[in-house]
């Protein structure tokens, strides 16, 4: 790894080498080392490009990383990773791309995840996209996740793409099953001319199962958002969908959650608000000695904590 | 010392609320009072710059502060606590209270600033000042900022204010040890007798002029006297 590719996984993961445990990483469009660990074996794809992870039933406390880098300016890749949690499990899977263009041509990674929780499997996926370089060229990425749950499985996903990514364009598409309950955080920041989308549908189609979904974006400059998220209670459950964006400069955004209620004990909430960030809280700021600008800075920095 | 000269401020609209006030505070602990309406704390408010006076000039230690920015004016040395405290996503008491500080503070020594306004300091230091809170929480963690920041001039605009019976107690004895620990003006708005009574000076405020000045002794008896709502009028406090 040379010391861009360092910067990317560390922006990205946290890390400053090749993780311990279960890992594979990726960089510039092939792999670049995979680790097994006693439960949860890592096996390349034969068909296409991509990794199968298969975390053995009653595994705990145990965590993969799949990190990609992306260094080398217009590579354009599609990746489909497919995780297997056993019965029972309680793991982390840590994703993320990083992007370093420094060329003129476009480089774009879109990475097509599928989640497959068990009964009782409980899964914390955490994902963060960030992107760089000086050069002209666009960082892209458009990730697809699918997530098939399991009766009583649990899933947490935090998504974050903060900085560097000039058009992303996510899907998520979620079934649960009875007593499954989806969480799901998702944080954007868009500056320059930068464009993203998200687009969730979530099925609950199984007895006292429940989703949040929970959106908090910024949108600077001339950059443009949408969000949009689709809930659908198919049985006795519970939903809820959320947006909250703050608008900045000449920024547009547009939030379209939608709640679908196809069962008489279905019960759907959802909520979105926009707005600048309010006076008052730019002037109590600044009468603790803070500029504008830094008062700014501070609310959005909280608000996307 | 603080000194306002014929301050004066008229609303966008053309409405006047305040019309050339002066005074000079040099005492360790002043309260404006006055019935609602009578503009303390747009007066307030013109100290702290957020609002522009429409004429007239504001002086800290002689030297004309009129034209400096809230930012400015808050690193000058005056600080200001809302009346009602400002609320936000994501933000924690810690970051508040080390943003106040100026510096990046130790949990030991946020937890103090919260201790002396009689919150359990572990319970709060990492919530967000959010709608989680109660309005007398904010309240009291408005007064632990302005603790924190330990500046020359501490303006409360009525720190009682949505806060109830219990807690009031405590703030008084806020106040006094604030009093008592610190060597800054103490500028407080309040409508309580209670806070009144701990005050070096009492200024009254009425129809947008100064209605009264004087030291706590002569000003106070007058405010609870039978007629007291009357005595203090504009008219009487020229002639």
């Amino acid at each position: 790894m040379d010391k861009i590719q360092k910067h990317l996984l560390e922006e990205i993961a946290d890390l400053h080498e090749v993780p311990q445990g279960a890992y594979s990483l990726r960089i510039n469009g092939s792999l670049y080392g995979k680790n097994d660990s006693e439960n949860i074996s890592i096996v390349k794809k034969e068909d296409k490009p991509g990794i199968d992870i298969y975390i053995r039933p009653g595994t705990k406390n145990e965590s993969v990383h799949i990190p990609v880098l992306l260094s080398q300016t217009g590579l354009k890749e599609l990746v489909y990773n497919d995780f297997h949690v056993g019965e029972d499990c309680d793991v982390t899977i840590v994703a993320g791309c990083g992007i370093h263009n420094s060329g003129s041509a476009e480089s774009e990674h879109s990475g097509i995840h599928a989640f497959y929780l068990a009964k009782g499997a409980k899964l914390k996926y955490v994902e963060k996209h960030y992107g760089e370089g000086d050069g002209s060229g666009k960082n892209l990425m458009n990730p697809t996740t699918i997530v098939v749950m399991e009766e009583n499985s649990y899933m947490e996903m935090e998504t974050a793409q903060i900085k560097g990514v000039d058009s992303t364009k996510r899907a998520t598409t979620a079934t649960l099953a009875d007593g499954a309950t989806l969480i799901v955080r998702e944080k954007i920041m868009t500056h320059g001319e930068q464009f993203a989308e998200t687009d969730f549908t979530v099925d609950l189609n199984g007895e006292n199962c429940g989703a949040h979904v929970v959106s908090r974006s910024v949108a600077k400059d001339n950059s443009r958002q949408t969000f949009l998220s689709r809930v659908r209670g198919n049985n006795k459950c519970s939903g809820h969908t959320e947006c909250d964006a703050i608008i900045m400069d000449d920024a547009q955004v547009t939030a379209l959650p939608q709640i679908e209620a196809n069962h008489v004990d279905a019960s759907l909430i959802h909520e979105a608000a926009i707005g600048k960030i309010a006076g008052e809280q730019l002037i109590k700021l600044m009468t603790l000695g803070l500029t504008e600008k830094e008062a700014e800075e501070q609310i959005v920095n909280g608000f996307l904590k | 010392m603080l000194e306002l000269k014929n301050l004066s401020y008229q609303t966008s609209e053309g409405k006047e609320i305040l019309r050339n006030v002066s005074l000079k505070i040099d005492d360790r602990f002043v309260a404006i009072t006055g019935p609602n309406g009578s503009g303390k704390s747009t007066l307030a408010k013109l100290i702290a710059g957020i609002y522009t006076p429409t004429s007239g000039q504001i002086l800290l230690d002689g030297e004309d502060i009129t034209d400096l920015s809230i930012t400015e004016r808050a690193n000058h040395g005056i600080s200001f606590a809302f009346q009602q405290p400002v609320r936000f996503k994501g933000i924690t008491v810690k970051d508040l209270i080390s943003i106040a500080s100026g510096k990046k503070i130790s949990i030991s020594e946020a937890c103090q600033y919260l201790s002396e306004v009689g919150l359990c300091a572990k319970d709060y230091i990492n919530r967000e000042v959010d709608a989680s809170l109660s309005g007398g929480e904010l309240k009291r963690i408005e007064i632990a900022m302005i603790n924190a920041r330990g500046t020359k001039i501490s303006v409360f605009d009525e720190p009682e204010a949505g806060i109830d019976l219990w807690s009031f107690n405590n703030l008084i004895q806020v106040f006094k040890s604030m009093y008592e620990r610190t060597r800054g003006t103490i500028l407080i708005i309040s409508h309580q007798e209670r806070i009144l009574d701990i005050a070096d000076k009492i200024v009254v405020i009425a129809g947008g002029e100064v209605a009264a000045y004087g030291a706590k002794n002569e000003i106070l008896p007058e405010l609870l006297g039978a007629q007291a709502g009357c005595r203090f009028t504009a008219k009487e406090a020229r002639a």
